[in-house]
């Protein structure tokens, strides 16, 4: 279609061959881009000159976090252990589930098409979701905050190791299994000894990953009232209180960057 | 015994590792579950019942009307700011790459500028949000600027992993040959890396249509802030036809996106 309108440009060589070359798409795309980029400036009131004249607004709520109110952290601590509550929970649990989904989905060892397809959207519609109005949605029907938000990081550790999982499972190899199955072995044994030492590392260090993310998930998710340390976010920003919000900032990174310490050390052991 | 045998008893065993790690998880669960219980709300049952009727007969005048108030305009709103969001953050992201590349600059500087990108990258998305909204004022704009700060850290770790491994050797053989550093910037390096950062970067426009799409509970911008302000009315066909759009036009990008970035990385 493309070579159609713009023909691709003819080179004689010296030895009277005529050569074709293609013409370049990236003129068209970036034409394109270009005008969906205006477009979406025009949709958004993008202006440089706000963000020239009215900057030094976010600088100065900068230099204030930078003064953390050291006190504040009496306050922080058993929020913050909620936080990690709710993720580790959620992530366990949620990984722990992901398993058999995840083998259910996965065309290789359920030869049931529709049965498989099925989970497989599932999954995919789960993940679709943003973890935030799930949890906004459990807040309504889970009376403690802090179970809305452990449902949340559950159903988003499922979609998330799910999907990883049964993409690892369809592209494992399956001579040892097959040979096992002719052995007179169950399909279920042969997935024991010939399938499940083959995603075992990657499994655990999915899950591993994913909880690194869901601890910063679960950070945010108090805002909308699930629990954790988004309430004290909400809070000290509505009283513009921002040494206290600093100081929030530091223990969330703190914590962070030590679990995702930890948890990097264990993933490279695996694989 | 056979030699079979011999070999499997011979193989190192880490019972007492395994266990030690066992016991400390177990421990870890017992902690973590005080915290939960799955009390539902008195309402909760009648609530959810709600939400699933929502959306199974969504409001489709809500759906598919074309005026500022409809879902796709606000679709295409989200959309925008996730575009013009991912945009600003691979901008921003380049020199703060360049600057915590370990072989371009010397090791401390690398050191101060990944500290940097871990605090952009913790602070939660909703405090920029809060923050730019101070700024500019609520609305898309405030979202644009948020997308953008929080994108810096992901891409900016990314296009670190594709500076530290470009290939030298393509340069010095341009040395030799007489390139000038422009030349060498243009045909050596830019060749290397911008297939790298176009697919991170599409890769991360994908994530951030999802960003985008909660932004708007703050107040800047995005198909947000109806959604909450449907639920906090009890308005569950409203949030049907909305989570619908969402879901659907997420799925459609992430289609597109994982296209591209295979031809982008196949050649």
């Amino acid at each position: 279609m493309y070579n159609k309108i713009f023909p691709p440009k003819k080179i004689v060589l010296a030895n009277g061959k005529v050569v074709v070359e293609k013409r370049s798409k990236t003129p068209l795309i970036l034409l394109i881009v270009m005008i969906a980029v205006y477009y979406a400036a025009q949709a958004t009131g993008f202006s440089f000159e706000v963000i020239f004249k009215r900057i030094h607004e976010f600088f100065t709520i900068i230099l204030q976090m930078l003064q953390p109110n050291w006190g504040y952290i009496s306050g922080i601590l058993p929020e913050l252990m909620v936080t990690l509550k709710m993720s580790f929970f959620g992530s366990v649990i949620g990984a722990i589930v992901a398993l058999p989904a995840a083998v259910l989905a996965s065309s290789n060892i359920i030869k049931n098409r529709i049965l498989d397809s099925i989970l497989k959207t599932v999954l995919s519609l789960l993940r679709t979701m943003p973890t935030l109005v799930t949890a906004l949605i459990a807040t309504y029907v889970f009376d403690l905050p802090a179970t809305a938000g452990t449902i949340a990081i559950f159903l988003f550790t499922i979609s998330y190791v799910g999907k990883l999982l049964y993409e690892a499972i369809e592209n494992v190899d399956m001579g040892p299994f097959e040979a096992m199955e002719s052995t007179g072995m169950t399909r279920i044994q042969a997935f024991r000894y010939a399938i499940f030492p083959q995603i075992l590392p990657g499994y655990l260090s999915t899950s591993l990953f994913c909880f690194e993310g869901n601890v910063r998930y679960a950070a945010i998710l108090g805002y909308v009232g699930a629990g954790g340390i988004g309430n004290l976010i909400n809070e000290t920003i509505g009283w513009r209180d921002y040494s206290s919000l600093g100081m929030i900032v530091i223990m969330l990174v703190l914590t962070v960057y030590m679990i995702e310490t930890v948890s990097e050390h264990f993933r490279k052991k695996l694989i | 015994m056979t030699t079979v045998e011999k070999q499997l008893f011979a193989a190192p065993r880490h019972y007492r590792y395994f266990l030690t790690i066992l016991a400390i998880v177990c421990l870890l669960i017992a902690w973590s579950v005080t915290e939960v219980s799955f009390e539902l709300d008195q309402n909760g049952m009648k609530i959810a019942s709600n939400i699933v009727g929502g959306l199974l007969h969504p409001d489709l005048e809500f759906l598919f009307s074309l005026t500022t108030n409809g879902v796709l305009y606000l679709l295409w709103e989200t959309l925008a700011i996730a575009l013009l969001g991912t945009l600003v953050g691979a901008v921003l992201a380049v020199p703060l790459a360049f600057l915590a590349a370990s072989n371009i600059v010397p090791k401390p500087a690398a050191w101060l500028t990944r500290l940097l990108l871990i605090f952009i990258r913790t602070i939660p998305a909703l405090v920029y949000g809060l923050m730019f909204i101070r700024v500019t004022g609520p609305g898309p704009f405030a979202g644009v600027l948020t997308i953008g700060i929080t994108s810096i850290g992901m891409l900016a770790k990314l296009y670190v992993d594709a500076i530290e491994e470009l290939d030298v050797k393509v340069l010095e053989s341009m040395t030799s040959i007489g390139c000038t550093t422009f030349e060498k910037i243009r045909f050596g390096i830019i060749p290397q890396l911008l297939s790298i950062f176009l697919s991170v970067m599409i890769y991360r426009f994908d994530m951030n249509m999802r960003e985008a799409s909660i932004l708007g509970l703050v107040g800047a911008g995005g198909i947000g802030a109806p959604l909450i302000f449907a639920m906090q009315g009890y308005k569950w066909e409203q949030v049907g036809s909305i989570l619908i759009g969402l879901v659907i036009l997420i799925l459609i990008i992430e289609l597109l996106s994982n296209k591209i970035r295979m031809k982008l990385v196949n050649g």
